[in-house]
C-alpha cells in the first residue's frame, strides 16, 4: 500500500491553489481530508504527479451565516459539521446525515467539500446537500462561480468541477423550523450506504408544507425524489399518507446493482426508507 | 474485569490476573517483525497474478532491473529448481492426488494472487514502485472455481496433470468401524428423513498485523523473522523443503498479532524470502499489504455440506449421513486437506447417533488456497448438525431444546464412546443449558415471539440454540498417526530455577494473542511457589525454546501447559531430593508448599529458592544429583479435549429491510477449570465476534473470471464491536480428565458455537412465513429474498443472492460503488 511518487505542495490562499492546479493540467489532485484520495492513491488507481493540499487554507474552514444563507466551508471536517449549532439550526439534515459517516477517526479528517467533490454514489452528503437546493462556490482560473447541487453532481465519481478548480464552500438556503431525518441502511457501522434517505420537512398546523427528499446510492447520482415531495405537500404527515408518498420514491432512479445490494432490492429499500425516514422525520 | 490484590496465599489459578503482555503492548514498546531492521537489510516486495488461470508466455523485468534502488528482480523460472514444493504435512489418504506448490508460479498460475514475480530494492517504496514495470503476458485458460461442478468428471481442470479435480475422498462408517450402526438402514427405517444442503461460505482469517517475514542469511545460522503462529514447524519445513541443514535455521516468532489459523502456514512468501536473501548474501523483508492478506493469506471454510437425518417421531434420532465437498482451492498447503477431517468425527455432535457415516471429496479450484481458519473443520460440522437439530424440531413441531435434551449424552454416561469412536472425558450439557436458559430468559422470549407472530409486527423475533461440543487440544499424536497426519501432537516444556531463585518457563507453544505468558507464569507460580513476576515465559524462538509444535487447534494450555505443570513437578521432585540433603531427613519426612519444603512435625525447612542456589552452587548435592535445578517435559496427551457449552441468540428481523439485528447472546461455556477467568472470557468474546461474523457478515466473494471481489476491508465486512451485542456469557467447570489441570481447550469454542446460534434464531424467526434456511451470511438482501421467495410461492433463501452471479461485473458501478474507489 504504498502510493507512487507525487509531489506536494501546500498553498496558503485559494487562488495559490487554484494557479498551481491550472499549471499542472490533468496531472495534479486536491488533497482534503485525504480519506478517499489515500486509499485511491495507495491502491495506485490513481497516480497524480501533484498533490495539492488544501487544507492550509484558512478561508475554506469553519461554519457562518450570511444572510439568508448557511455557509459551510469546504474544508470544514465531518466532526465540526455534525457538532456546530448553526448547522443544527439551520440544516439539522447536513447534521444528522453527516452523523451517519463512517466513524471518528473518519469524521475527524475527512471533509464536507471532499465529500461532495468525490461524489461517491454511496456517499452520505451528495443527497441532504442536494434535496436541499444547495449551491456550491467554485473557484477556478477564471474566477468565482456557483453552481446549483442539481448541476454539480454528473456521474459516479464526477462532478461538474474542473480538474483546475476548487470546491471553497457550500451554500444553503436555511431550513429553520424544518424537521429533519436521514436514514441509512447499511451492514456494519462503518460502511457506507446501501441505500440513504433526506428528508426534511417543514410542518405548519398539521400537514407538510414543504417537503424536500433525497436519495442515497439509487443511481450514478444522488436523486432528488421530487414525486415523494409533492405528494406529501398539503398532508399530514402520518400514516397513509406517508406510505403513499413512500410509493413514489423509485421514480426516476436508476438503482444499480453491486455485491452488497441487487438493483429490485435497492428499490425496496428506497420505498421502505422513505416511508421510515418520513415518519421519523415528522416525529421529530 | 480487573485483578484485584489478593493475600500470596491465594491459589494462582483461577485469578483474572491482569496481563504481563498488555503493558508493553499498548504503549507501543513492540516487536512485530515489520518493526526489525537489521544492517544492510533490503526490501522484497511480490508481483501477483491478476488472472485466476493462465499460462505465462512471456516476462519481462528488464526495465524493472533498471530501476532506482532495484537489487534484484526473480522470476518463478529463475528459481523453478531451488524453491521446492511448498510443504503438504497431511496426505490424507495413500492416493490423495496434489499437484507440485511452487511458492512462485514457473509457467503456470492457478489462482488470482499467485506470486509471479519479486524485486529487492532499497526501500520498500522502490520495490514497490519495480513492479509496476514488470511485463508479463498470460494466456487465459479456463476458469474453475464453482466445486461442485468442479467435482464432475466433466469439468475443466486446475491441473492438467493430475487429471482430476478431486483431492481425495475420506470416509467414515460407523458400521464398518464397528463404532455403530448401518447409516442405510436407518435412513431406510425412519419415521422422519430429513435432507438438507447447507453452503459454508469461504471466509477470510483477517488477522489484524500483515503477515512480515524477515530472512537474515548473514549469521552463522540463517535467521527468519516471521508472523508465524508455528516458528518450529516453519524451521522444520524450511529445511525440508529447501535442503538447507536445520540446525543452520534459527526462525523467530516475535510478537505476532493475531493468526486464528490464518498463520499456521509455511507460506510461499517464507519460502521466497529465504530464497532472495539467499541469492543477494543480504537481508530481506517483506511485508504484506492488506490487499495481499485478502488474495494470498489463506482463507478458510468452503464446502457444500448434504446431510441426511433419520429420526423416530419422538424425535429420537437414529442415523446421520454426512456427504461433504471441500474446496482446497488451487494448491494443498500445510494442512489443507485435513481440514474438513478435523470436522468429520464431531458431526454427531453431544448426541447418541446410533449410525454415522461420512464422506468428504477435496476439490481443486482456481481460487486462493484454503486451510485453518479458528476452528477449522469444526465449526462446519457444529454448524450443520445444530441447524439439523432445529429443522428437525421444526419438522416434529417440538421444542428445539427439547429435542436436543432427548438426544444428548447425559452427564450420567461419561465418559462416553461416541459413534464416530471417539471417548468424550467429561461433560454436563445439562447444567450448562439450564444455566443458559435461565440467564437468557427462553420463556419470556418465546411469549414475545408469538406475540409478535400474532400481530404480524414488522419486527420479528428469532431463538436460535447452539448446544455444541468440539474436540481440540490437538493431539493425540498415536491418534494423529492414524489420521496420517505428517507430525506428533505432542508438546514441551523446561522449567529453569535460577541461582536468584527466578524462573524461566519455556514453551513450545508459540502465542500471538492468546496470553500465553500470563497463564504459564500463574501454572508454574502456583506449582512451585513462586511469585507470579518472579516468572519468566520464554517462547516463539527455535533457539531459546529449540523443541516445540507450535499453537492452533486450542492445543496450548490443554497440551503445551500441561508440559509445564510436569516440567515444574520434575523440578520439585528433584529439589526434593536436595532438600531432604540439606535438612539431613528422608525426602518422604518432607512437605512442600509455598515454596517451602518442610519437615513435618518440626519448624525446619528450607524454600526451593534456595535449594535452587544449592543445585547452582553444587557444592554439596546428594550422590548422583546433577546441578542446577531444572527439567524439562513432553508430554502427549492421552486423549482430545472436549469444551461444551450452550449458546442461545434471539435475533430481531426487520422484515421491512431484511436486516438482522442480534438482541441477546448468551453462552455458558465449559472448558473445564480455568488458569485465568479474564483471558477465557476474552476469548469467548473473540471467538464469538468471528463466529456471528460467519452468520450474517463475512464471505470471500469471486467474479466469474475468479477475481476476489471482496478484496478489501471496505467489501470484506469484519464486524467491529458496534456491531456486536453485549455478551452474556458464564462457566460451568466440568473438569477434564484427560489432564492434571482439568484444563479443556476455549480458544475455538465461540466461533464453533455461535454460527449456528444466529443462523437457527434468523431461520427460526422467518420459520412461520415457510422459510426453512438462509444462506450465510444472513445478509439483509438474502434475508428478505427468502422472505419475497416464500411470499411469491418460491422455493426458499438457499439460493438467494449475493453469492457469485449476484455481481453485475458488466457495470461500472459494480466496481464504483463497491470497489476500493473509496
Ligand atoms: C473507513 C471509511 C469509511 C467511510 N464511510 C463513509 C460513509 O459511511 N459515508 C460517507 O459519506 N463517506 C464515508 N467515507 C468517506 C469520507 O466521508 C471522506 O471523508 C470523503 O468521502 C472525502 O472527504 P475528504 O475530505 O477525505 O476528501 P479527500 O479524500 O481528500 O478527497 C476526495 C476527492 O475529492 C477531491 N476534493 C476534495 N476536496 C476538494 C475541493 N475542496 N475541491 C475540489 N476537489 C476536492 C479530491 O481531489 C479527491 O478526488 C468513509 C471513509 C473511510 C476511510
Amino acid at each position: 500500500m504504498i502510493p507512487a511518487e507525487f509531489e506536494y505542495v501546500a498553498p496558503s490562499t485559494v487562488e495559490e491553489a487554484v494557479r498551481t492546479l491550472d499549471r499542472a493540467g490533468d496531472d495534479a489532485k486536491v488533497l482534503a481530508g485525504g480519506q478517499s484520495l489515500l486509499p485511491v492513491l495507495r491502491m495506485r488507481m490513481a497516480d497524480p504527479g501533484l498533490v495539492v493540499d488544501i487544507g492550509g487554507i484558512p478561508e475554506t474552514k469553519g461554519v457562518r451565516e450570511d444572510g439568508d444563507a448557511l455557509v459551510i466551508g469546504a474544508m470544514t471536517s465531518h466532526h465540526e459539521v455534525m457538532r456546530s449549532d448553526l448547522v443544527r439550526q439551520h440544516a439539522e439534515l447536513v447534521a444528522l446525515a453527516t452523523r451517519t459517516v463512517a466513524d471518528p477517526q473518519v469524521r475527524h479528517r475527512g471533509t464536507f467539500g471532499g465529500s461532495l467533490a468525490h461524489a461517491d454514489p454511496a456517499g452520505d452528503l451528495p443527497a441532504p446537500v442536494l434535496a436541499m437546493d444547495a449551491e456550491m462556490v467554485v473557484v477556478g482560473p477564471s474566477g468565482r462561480r456557483t453552481v446549483p447541487a442539481a448541476e454539480f453532481f454528473v456521474d459516479y465519481f464526477t462532478t461538474a468541477l474542473q480538474a483546475n478548480e476548487v470546491l471553497v464552500e457550500v451554500r444553503l438556503p436555511k431550513y429553520t423550523g424544518w424537521r429533519a431525518h436521514y436514514e441509512k441502511f447499511n451492514r456494519v457501522a462503518q460502511a457506507w450506504s446501501i441505500v440513504g434517505v433526506a428528508a426534511t420537512l417543514l410542518v405548519r398546523d398539521g400537514t407538510v408544507a414543504q417537503a424536500r427528499v433525497g436519495l442515497t446510492n439509487m443511481g450514478a447520482t444522488p436523486v432528488r425524489a421530487r414525486g415523494v415531495e409533492q405528494a406529501l405537500l398539503g398532508s399530514p404527515p402520518s400514516g397513509e399518507a406517508i406510505r403513499q408518498a413512500a410509493a413514489h420514491a423509485t421514480e426516476g432512479t436508476q438503482a444499480g446493482s453491486d455485491a452488497s445490494a441487487e438493483a429490485d432490492y435497492r428499490e425496496h429499500l428506497a420505498e421502505v426508507l422513505t416511508g421510515r425516514a418520513l415518519a421519523t422525520a415528522a416525529g421529530g | 474485569m480487573t485483578a484485584t490484590p489478593v493475600s500470596p496465599t491465594e491459589s494462582e489459578l483461577g485469578r483474572s490476573r491482569k496481563r504481563k503482555e498488555d503493558a508493553r503492548l499498548v504503549t507501543g514498546r513492540t516487536r512485530w517483525t515489520d518493526n526489525m531492521t537489521v544492517p544492510g537489510m533490503l526490501h522484497m516486495a511480490v508481483l501477483r497474478s491478476p488472472v485466476a488461470h493462465a499460462r505465462i508466455t512471456s516476462v519481462d523485468t528488464s526495465e524493472a532491473r533498471r530501476m532506482p534502488g532495484v537489487q534484484a528482480v526473480v522470476t518463478g523460472s529463475d528459481i523453478a529448481q531451488r524453491q521446492g514444493s511448498l510443504p503438504c504435512a497431511w496426505p490424507v489418504t495413500a492416493d490423495m492426488k496434489a499437484p507440485p506448490a511452487p511458492a512462485m508460479a514457473v509457467d503456470t498460475v492457478n489462482f488470482a494472487g499467485e506470486a509471479v514475480a519479486m524485486v529487492a530494492a532499497r526501500s520498500a517504496a522502490e520495490a514497490r514502485d519495480a513492479l509496476d514495470a514488470i511485463d508479463i503476458d498470460y494466456e487465459d485458460l479456463d476458469v474453475v472455481l464453482d466445486i461442485e461442478s468442479a467435482a464432475r468428471d466433466d469439468s475443466p481442470l486446475v491441473h492438467q496433470d493430475l487429471g482430476t479435480n478431486r483431492n481425495a475422498t475420506w470416509t467414515f462408517d460407523s458400521a464398518e468401524a464397528g463404532t455403530g450402526g448401518d447409516v442405510d438402514a436407518a435412513l431406510r427405517e425412519a419415521d422422519i428423513r430429513l435432507d438438507r444442503t447447507f453452503r459454508q461460505q469461504r471466509l477470510i482469517p483477517a488477522f489484524m498485523e500483515p503477515r512480515s517475514v524477515l530472512a537474515d542469511p548473514t549469521g552463522e545460522q540463517y535467521t527468519m523473522y516471521s508472523a508465524t503462529q508455528v516458528p518450529h514447524i516453519l524451521r522444520t519445513m524450511l529445511a525440508m523443503t529447501l535442503g538447507t541443514p536445520e540446525q543452520k535455521i534459527r526462525v523467530i516468532a516475535p510478537d505476532v498479532g493475531g493468526g486464528f489459523g490464518g498463520k499456521l502456514q509455511v507460506t510461499p512468501e517464507e519460502i521466497l524470502a529465504f530464497l532472495l536473501a539467499e541469492q543477494l548474501g543480504r537481508p530481506v523483508k517483506w511485508t504484506e499489504s492488506r490487499s495481499e492478506t485478502m488474495v494470498a493469506g489463506h482463507h478458510g471454510r468452503d464446502q457444500v455440506q448434504r446431510l441426511s437425518l433419520a429420526a423416530r417421531s419422538d424425535g429420537t434420532v437414529t442415523g446421520l449421513d454426512v456427504k461433504l465437498l471441500a474446496d482446497m482451492g488451487a494448491y494443498l498447503r500445510l494442512v489443507t486437506p485435513g481440514i474438513p477431517i478435523l470436522g468429520a468425527l464431531m458431526f454427531n455432535a453431544i448426541y447418541k447417533f446410533p449410525a454415522y457415516r461420512f464422506s468428504c471429496t477435496n476439490v481443486f479450484t482456481n481460487k486462493t488456497p484454503t486451510d485453518a481458519y479458528r476452528g477449522a473443520g469444526r465449526p462446519e460440522a457444529t454448524f450443520a448438525i445444530e441447524r439439523m437439530m432445529d429443522e428437525l424440531a421444526a419438522e416434529l413441531d417440538m421444542d428445539p431444546m427439547e429435542i436436543r435434551r432427548r438426544n444428548w449424552i447425559g452427564h450420567d454416561e461419561f465418559p462416553y464412546t461416541t459413534v464416530a469412536g471417539l471417548t468424550y472425558d467429561s461433560g454436563n450439557y445439562e447444567v450448562a443449558t439450564d444455566r443458559a436458559m435461565e440467564m437468557f430468559g427462553y420463556q419470556q422470549l418465546r411469549d414475545e415471539q408469538l406475540r409478535r407472530r400474532q400481530s404480524d409486527d414488522t419486527v420479528q423475533l428469532g431463538i436460535g440454540i447452539s448446544t455444541f461440543t468440539e474436540m481440540c487440544g490437538l493431539a493425540p499424536s498415536r491418534v494423529l498417526g492414524s489420521l496420517s497426519y505428517g507430525a506428533g501432537g505432542w508438546e514441551n516444556s523446561q522449567v529453569r530455577v535460577l541461582p536468584t531463585g527466578k524462573v524461566e518457563v519455556v514453551t513450545g507453544t508459540s502465542p500471538h494473542g492468546q496470553s500465553h505468558v500470563t497463564s504459564w507464569s500463574q501454572i508454574v507460580a502456583d506449582r512451585l511457589g513462586v511469585p507470579f513476576d518472579d516468572v519468566e515465559v520464554l517462547h516463539g524462538d527455535t533457539q531459546s525454546s529449540p523443541r516445540g509444535l507450535d499453537t492452533y487447534g486450542s492445543r496450548s494450555l490443554t497440551v503445551g501447559g500441561i508440559a509445564a505443570v510436569h516440567a515444574a513437578d520434575k523440578v520439585i521432585d528433584k529439589a526434593r531430593r536436595i532438600a531432604a540433603h540439606l535438612l539431613e531427613c528422608s525426602e518422604d519426612d518432607l512437605d512442600f508448599s509455598d515454596g517451602r519444603f518442610a519437615v513435618r512435625g518440626t519448624d525446619k525447612g528450607v524454600a526451593i529458592t534456595d535449594v535452587a542456589l544449592a543445585a547452582f552452587t553444587a557444592h554439596d548435592l546428594p550422590e548422583g544429583v546433577e546441578p542446577n535445578l531444572d527439567a524439562e517435559a513432553n508430554f502427549d496427551p492421552e486423549n482430545f479435549s472436549f469444551p461444551h457449552g450452550t449458546h442461545l441468540c434471539a435475533v430481531e428481523v426487520d422484515t421491512g429491510t431484511g436486516g438482522v439485528r442480534i438482541r441477546s447472546y448468551v453462552c455458558v461455556d465449559d472448558v473445564g477449570s480455568v488458569v485465568n477467568p479474564m483471558i477465557v472470557e476474552g476469548q469467548v468474546h473473540g471467538g464469538l465476534a468471528q463466529g456471528i461474523a460467519q452468520a450474517l457478515y463475512e464471505e470471500a466473494v469471486y467474479d466469474d473470471d475468479g477475481t476476489l471481489t471482496t478484496a478489501t476491508l471496505a467489501d470484506y465486512l469484519v464486524p467491529s464491536a458496534v456491531d456486536l451485542p453485549e455478551f452474556h456469557t458464564d462457566r460451568t467447570e466440568t473438569d477434564a480428565t484427560s489432564n492434571p489441570l482439568g484444563v479443556k481447550g476455549v480458544g475455538e469454542a465461540g466461533t464453533i458455537a455461535s454460527t449456528p446460534a444466529v443462523v437457527n434464531a434468523v431461520v427460526d424467526a422467518l420459520r412461520h412465513y415457510g422459510v426453512n434456511d438462509v444462506q450465510m451470511p444472513c445478509s439483509p438482501q438474502r434475508v428478505w429474498r427468502a422472505l419475497a421467495g416464500v411470499r411469491a410461492g418460491s422455493s426458499t433463501g438457499s439460493e438467494s443472492g449475493g453469492g457469485l452471479g449476484s455481481i453485475d461485473s458488466g457495470g461500472g458501478f459494480a466496481t464504483g460503488a463497491s470497489g476500493g474507489a473509496r
